[in-house]
């Protein structure tokens, strides 16, 4: 093996078993996330009620690391204020680019498992896709 | 497994398949170049670097002549009547643009239709969409089978009075199937239309000759055919190529210039204009040079002994879908496929950490994955450089793909 690969079990189950990949009939918000080069397609849905995350889901088609990190995100951001989900946001993007410390780590739970993908800056748009998609939503 | 790599000499000749953990199954995006493709162009800086075309001084002169030389060796591989029906260009693409704007622009106009077929990489397709716009001209498609053949009734069909331009792969670079070129010609011509062949896929895997085939124009990239980046080619039937205005204007495209208007130079240069890639061009003729050094039959030999191996590999694994034909010979090194429940991405990153370098995603020709009703797919691409033991590798970690991304099996 000449490189690491970041496809363990936690990953994995996230892509085939995503506890948040359906409908979410009671939405009010709703944004397509685009990755036009590879096909990545993630459809985010929330409903935000006094600035608190108080369900989402989504839907789409792409690879396990976009999907994955979708499904990990909801985990982490249903329950949590506006401020917060964007926080952890932050916090994601800086993990990416290898600058979060381990105290912030922490508090990315599962998806600080997509930490190696900094490795392979090709995927890296696959790995924020969501979060990025998540922070345009609450920056309205 | 020794015995294969003992039958593969030519491994030696490409220093980049020296490097550890490497095993190269990308040859259609691009091939790897073999020492003498390397030295040519490091010859040309060392011994001949002047501006071509342009100094009266000796440097400059032999500078000039490796440059014609080149163009020379391209004349003779495709069997073109004369040496300025060959124009050197950056690539593939930058060619069919050549003759989109060039040819397309001055000969279509709102009644005409320009036929492509549904197999196009996007560098044969954005060129007519332009030009169709531009003129009013109507894209036509002729769409294949399930196997990638296209029927004689589609061409009779879709190519008729109206054509004026038939521009067509002649091998894909998704299923690896090789257009009925003859057929296409022959009805193009009876409508009084030209083809234009995209043989980006098709030079480096068997003999290409332009009077046989009798296309019209014919654009191909050196660094496909073991070449350097960034020289490409456009053939073009001399009568043709004469009545065309040029594409690019500037430095050494011209006779003479005066401040209002200019007079063009003649075939080849009218379409070559500024400072050549020299180097690039005689890194190409080393490429050629190098192929037939070897031989289409033997290339032809090994790419057809490794594809078929590696089709009945991949049949073995459960999941593994294979486009276009069943038979071996059809695919001319290309296996395309996709792999139940997993994304082509993440199959790649999985072959990636066994060191096996392959390509994903829509291949640059989108219209035939919509045609296909397929979002992306995984490519292997062969040369006569590989080896058998590399398809098995393949094989071995492609077995262990759903596996790895949390299947049962």
């Amino acid at each position: 093996m000449n490189s690491r690969t970041f496809y363990n079990e936690i990953l994995n189950d996230h892509n085939l078993h995503p506890g948040h990949k359906h409908d979410l009939a009671e939405a009010n918000r709703e944004l397509e996330g685009v990755n036009p080069s590879c096909g990545d397609d993630i459809r985010l849905k929330l409903r935000v009620e006094n600035g608190v995350i108080k369900d989402g889901a989504f839907q789409g088609s792409g690879c396990a690391v976009s999907q994955a990190s979708a499904d990990m995100m909801l985990d982490l951001v249903i329950g949590k204020s506006r401020e917060e989900a964007l926080r952890l946001s932050e916090i994601f993007r800086k993990m990416i680019q290898k600058q979060a410390g381990e105290e912030e780590m922490e508090l990315l739970e599962e998806a600080s498992v997509l930490q190696d993908i900094a490795h392979m800056p090709a995927r890296v748009k696959c790995a924020v896709l969501s979060w990025h998609t998540l922070e345009e939503m609450l920056k309205e | 497994m020794k015995e294969t790599e003992k039958s593969n000499s030519w491994r030696k000749d490409f220093p980049l398949l020296n490097r550890d953990n490497l095993i190269y199954l990308d040859n259609a995006a691009t091939a790897q170049k073999p020492e003498c493709v390397l030295k040519a162009e490091m010859d040309f800086y060392t011994k001949f670097n002047a501006n071509p075309l342009r100094g009266f001084y000796e440097l400059a002169m032999e500078a000039t002549d490796s440059y014609e030389d080149a163009r020379r060796t391209v004349q003779k591989f495709l069997n073109a009547r004369f040496p300025e029906e060959i124009i050197f260009t950056r690539n593939t693409t930058e060619s069919l643009n050549l003759a989109a704007y060039s040819y397309g622009l001055s000969s279509l106009s709102k009644d005409d239709e320009i036929v492509v077929t549904i197999m196009e990489h996007h560098s044969n397709l954005l060129p007519w969409q332009m030009a169709a716009a531009k003129t009013g001209a109507t894209l036509r498609f002729l769409e294949c089978e399930k196997d990638g053949s296209i029927s004689r009734k589609q061409l009779k069909e879709v190519i008729g009075e109206r054509t004026k331009i038939v521009a067509v792969t002649h091998v894909s670079n998704v299923l690896g199937t090789k257009t009925p070129v003859e057929e296409i010609v022959k009805i193009a011509h009876e409508n009084e239309a030209v083809v234009i062949l995209d043989a980006a896929q098709s030079v480096a895997h068997m003999p290409v000759d332009v009077q046989k085939l009798n296309v019209d124009f014919l654009a191909f990239s050196g660094h496909k055919l073991y070449g350097p980046i960034g020289i490409g080619v456009l053939y073009g039937k001399k009568e043709l190529l004469e009545k065309m205005p040029p594409f690019l204007t500037g430095g050494e495209m011209i006779q003479s210039v005066h401040r209002e208007s200019a007079v063009f130079a003649p075939l080849p240069h009218k379409f070559e204009a500024g400072t050549v890639n020299a180097a690039g061009a005689a890194g190409l003729a080393a490429a050629i040079r190098y192929i037939d050094s070897i031989g289409f039959d033997a290339i032809e030999k090994q790419e057809q002994k490794l594809t078929a191996l590696a089709m009945e590999e991949l049949k073995k694994i459960p999941g593994i879908s294979v486009l276009g034909s069943d038979k071996p010979e059809e695919h001319c090194g290309i296996l395309t496929f996709t792999i139940e429940g997993v994304h082509p991405h993440d199959v790649s990153a999985i072959l990636d950490s066994d060191g096996i370098a392959v390509r994903a995603g829509h291949h640059c020709a989108q219209p035939l994955f919509e045609y296909l009703e397929i979002p992306s797919a995984t490519r292997v691409s062969l040369a006569f450089y590989n080896t058998e033991r590399e398809v098995h590798a393949l094989a071995e970690s492609l077995g262990n793909v759903r596996r790895r991304m949390g299947y049962e099996q």
